[in-house]
C-alpha cells in the first residue's frame, strides 16, 4: 500500500485482528519506517490523496526502546489529530535515535468539505509490538484499537 | 516470570471451544493469571475474544492491599455499557411507523465517526460531567430523577478526579458528549418476543410484544485518552515493580500505591463521562418517540428498566472463604450480575436480582438476564456481554462485499440505518459469535438467568 520505498517494497501492509487493524510498516532503514508508520496510519484514516501540506506542527518522543519509542511517535500523530484535527501527510524527521525523535508532521486541518474519515482510529496499543531488522531493511508491527 | 498464581477458569461449551482455540484468549487468561494478588481465578466468559493484554470477556479480582489495578483490564473504551428503556407501547402501535421512527432517530442523535456533540462545553463544566455522571445530565434537563434510580451505581463512580483526567483527554472528550460513536455501538428499537421468567419480567416491568430501545456507547475519546495516558505512564515505570509481565499491556500499578489511585481516580471520570453519555443519548430518544409518535410522555412511558457497564473496574464486597472482602474487580466484556436481596439493588428490583443486559450483534436483538447467587461467590458478580467477535473487521468486509446489508436486514424486518457503508458490512452478523449459545452457556452455568429474549426491529448505527 502507498508509494514504494526506495527498494520497490510496500510503505505498510494491512493484516488481520479479530477487532483491530494491524500495520506492518516497512522501510529501508529506522528513520523510514518511522515516516511510513505514520503514513499508514493516516492511509488507513482518510483518503491521502486529499489531504494537502499546508500546516505544521513539530514533535519530540522518547521510548524506553525501539518498539516503545514507536508506538510512543504513532500516539503522538493520533494526537495530532484528534487535539487539532491535523491530518498528517508527511513526517521530517530532524534527530533519531533508538529512544528519542524529533521532527515536524505536515499535512492539513481536517475539513469535512475536502476529507472524509474512514476508520476512526481509538488508539495505538502494544499487543504483538515488534520492530525488527530484515534482510530488506526495518519492519514494524502494531495494531491499533479501532 | 513469575508463573501462574491462580489456575484459569474459561466458560464456554463444546461448540464454542472450537472458536477459542483459533485465537490467543486463552493464553491471555494464563497471562492475567500473573498478576500479583489476583483472587481465586482468572476468569473469562464464553463471549470471551482475543483482547488487549486482558481477553475481552475477561473477569479478575485483586487484592486491595497486595494487588494491581490495569488499565488493559478495563479497555479503552471505559464504562462501554448498555442501556435498555422499555415503553407503554406494543409492537403494533408502530408497526407502521417504524420507518419514520428509525429516521428520525438517525437524525437527532449524532452517530459516526467524528460526530460531534450539539453541546458547547466549556472545560469547567465538563469537569462537572466528569465528576457527577448520569445525575449531571439529569441536573440540566437530560432526563428524570427516577432514571438514575436503575442505572448501575446510580450513574456516578466515587472517588473521580477531574484533575488527573489530561487536557488531551478533556479535548477528546468535550466535543463528543452526547454521540453514540462508531464500530460496534448502536441505538436499538427492540420487541419483547420471548419471556422465559415471568417473575423477574414483571418486576422489570418486560411484556410479550412490548416496545424497547437499546443504547449501546461509551467514553468516547475521552475514555480512550485516560486508558492511553496511564497505560503510557504505567508501561514507564513497569520496570521499578518487583515482578515481571508477560505482556506489555499488561501493565499495571498496585492499587495502594500512588499511581494505582490515580488510574482508578481518572477512570472514574470516564466512567462518569460515559453515564452523562448515555443519559443525553436516552432524553434524545424519548424525545423523538415522543415527537414522532405525537405522545405524551405519560402516554409514551419511556422507563429507564436498567444501564450496566461492562468495561471497568470497581471496589465491591464478596464473601471470600466465609469473610466478607473488598476487592478490585476487572470487568472487561464483562457485566455485573448482583443476586436477590443485594443492597446495591434499587428497591423494586430487590426481591429478584440485578437486570443484567446482554446486546446480540447488529439487527439481531438483546437478551435480558438477571444476576445469582452463583455468580456471587463464583465470578465475583460478573457474567457475559454480548456476542463477541469471530470474524475480524476485513475478513467481515471481504465476506460482504457485493452484498446490500440494508437489504439483508429488512428480509429479516430489521431497518437499518448507519452513517458509514463500511461499519454495516465489518458489523454483519456472522462477524458474531451466536448470541443465543454464549447467553446459554452462562444460564446453564447458573452466572445469571433468562428472563427474557428481545429482536430487533431498527438500528441505527455509526
Amino acid at each position: 500500500m502507498g508509494r514504494d520505498t526506495r527498494k520497490g517494497q510496500p510503505r505498510y501492509a494491512v493484516f488481520d485482528h479479530t477487532a483491530d487493524l494491524g500495520l506492518e510498516i516497512y522501510g529501508i532503514d529506522e528513520r523510514e519506517l518511522f515516516v511510513n508508520a505514520a503514513f499508514a496510519l493516516f492511509d488507513s484514516m482518510t483518503d491521502m490523496s486529499c489531504v494537502k501540506r499546508v500546516v505544521t506542527r513539530s514533535f519530540e518522543i522518547e521510548g524506553s526502546d525501539r518498539e516503545d519509542l514507536l508506538v510512543n511517535f504513532l500516539r503522538e500523530m493520533l494526537a495530532l489529530y484528534n487535539g487539532d484535527g491535523l491530518l498528517v501527510k508527511d513526517v521530517c524527521l530532524d534527530t533519531f535515535t533508538g529512544s528519542h525523535v524529533a521532527g515536524t508532521a505536515v499535512g492539513d486541518l481536517f475539513d469535512s468539505s475536502k476529507h472524509r474519515i474512514i476508520m476512526e482510529i481509538k488508539a495505538v496499543t502494544y499487543h504483538m509490538l515488534r520492530v525488527d531488522q530484515t534482510s530488506r531493511g526495518w519492519r514494524g508491527r502494531v495494531i491499533c484499537d479501532v | 516470570m513469575g508463573g501462574m498464581r491462580v489456575p484459569g477458569m474459561i466458560y464456554t461449551s463444546d461448540k464454542m471451544l472450537g472458536n477459542i482455540g483459533t485465537d490467543q484468549s486463552p493464553k491471555q487468561v494464563a497471562n492475567v493469571a500473573h498478576l500479583p494478588g489476583i483472587l481465586k481465578y482468572s476468569m473469562a466468559m464464553p463471549d470471551m475474544h482475543w483482547g488487549y493484554g486482558f481477553p475481552i470477556g475477561g473477569v479478575a479480582a485483586f487484592d486491595l492491599n497486595e494487588g494491581v489495578i490495569s488499565p488493559g483490564g478495563v479497555g479503552y473504551d471505559i464504562n462501554c455499557g448498555v442501556r435498555l428503556m422499555a415503553t407503554r407501547l406494543f409492537f403494533g402501535d408502530i408497526k407502521d411507523r417504524l420507518h419514520d421512527l428509525v429516521t428520525a432517530l438517525f437524525q437527532n442523535i449524532p452517530t459516526g465517526v467524528g460526530s460531534k456533540g450539539s453541546l458547547k462545553l466549556s472545560v469547567s463544566e465538563e469537569k462537572k460531567v466528569l465528576r457527577e455522571g448520569a445525575s449531571w445530565a439529569v441536573a440540566r434537563g437530560f432526563g428524570e430523577a427516577g432514571d438514575l434510580e436503575t442505572t448501575e451505581d446510580r450513574g456516578v463512580m466515587e472517588g473521580a478526579d477531574p484533575d488527573l483526567v489530561s487536557d488531551r483527554a478533556l479535548d477528546r472528550g468535550k466535543q463528543q458528549l452526547g454521540t453514540l460513536g462508531s464500530g460496534n455501538h448502536f441505538l436499538e428499537i427492540e420487541v419483547v418476543e420471548e419471556i422465559f421468567d415471568e417473575t423477574a419480567a414483571r418486576a422489570f416491568g418486560l411484556e410479550l410484544n412490548q416496545v424497547a430501545v437499546v443504547i449501546h456507547s461509551g467514553s468516547r475519546g475521552l475514555g480512550y485518552q485516560v486508558c492511553d495516558d496511564y497505560l503510557a505512564r504505567m508501561v514507564k515505570t513497569m520496570a521499578k515493580l518487583d515482578f515481571q509481565l508477560p505482556d506489555r499491556q499488561l501493565a499495571c500499578a498496585y492499587l495502594a500505591s500512588d499511581a494505582g489511585r490515580r488510574y482508578l481516580a481518572a477512570m472514574a471520570c470516564a466512567a462518569n463521562y460515559a453515564w452523562a453519555n448515555r443519559q443525553m443519548l436516552m432524553h434524545w430518544t424519548r424525545e423523538t418517540f415522543e415527537r414522532t409518535l405525537r405522545k405524551s410522555p405519560r402516554d409514551m412511558g419511556m422507563r429507564l428498566v436498567y444501564d450496566v457497564c461492562h468495561n471497568i473496574a470497581k471496589i465491591e464486597e464478596f464473601v471470600i472463604d466465609g469473610k466478607k472482602k473488598k476487592v478490585c474487580v476487572h470487568r472487561k466484556g464483562a457485566t455485573r450480575a448482583l443476586p436477590p436481596g443485594h443492597r446495591a439493588l434499587p428497591d423494586r428490583y430487590r426481591a429478584v436480582g440485578q437486570p443484567v443486559l446482554i446486546p446480540g450483534d447488529m439487527g439481531t436483538g438483546s437478551y435480558v438476564l438477571v444476576g445469582t447467587e452463583k455468580a456471587f461467590h463464583e465470578t465475583f458478580g460478573s457474567t457475559c456481554h454480548g456476542a463477541g467477535r469471530v470474524m475480524s473487521r476485513s475478513q467481515a468486509k471481504k465476506a460482504s462485499r457485493g452484498r446490500s446489508i440494508v437489504r439483508e436486514m429488512a428480509d429479516r424486518h430489521v431497518i437499518v440505518m448507519a452513517t458509514g457503508k463500511g461499519t454495516l458490512q465489518e458489523e454483519i452478523p456472522e462477524a458474531y459469535k451466536d448470541v443465543d449459545s454464549v447467553v446459554d452457556i452462562v444460564h446453564n452455568a447458573g452466572l445469571s438467568k433468562k428472563v427474557a429474549r428481545l429482536r430487533a426491529v431498527g438500528c441505527i448505527k455509526g
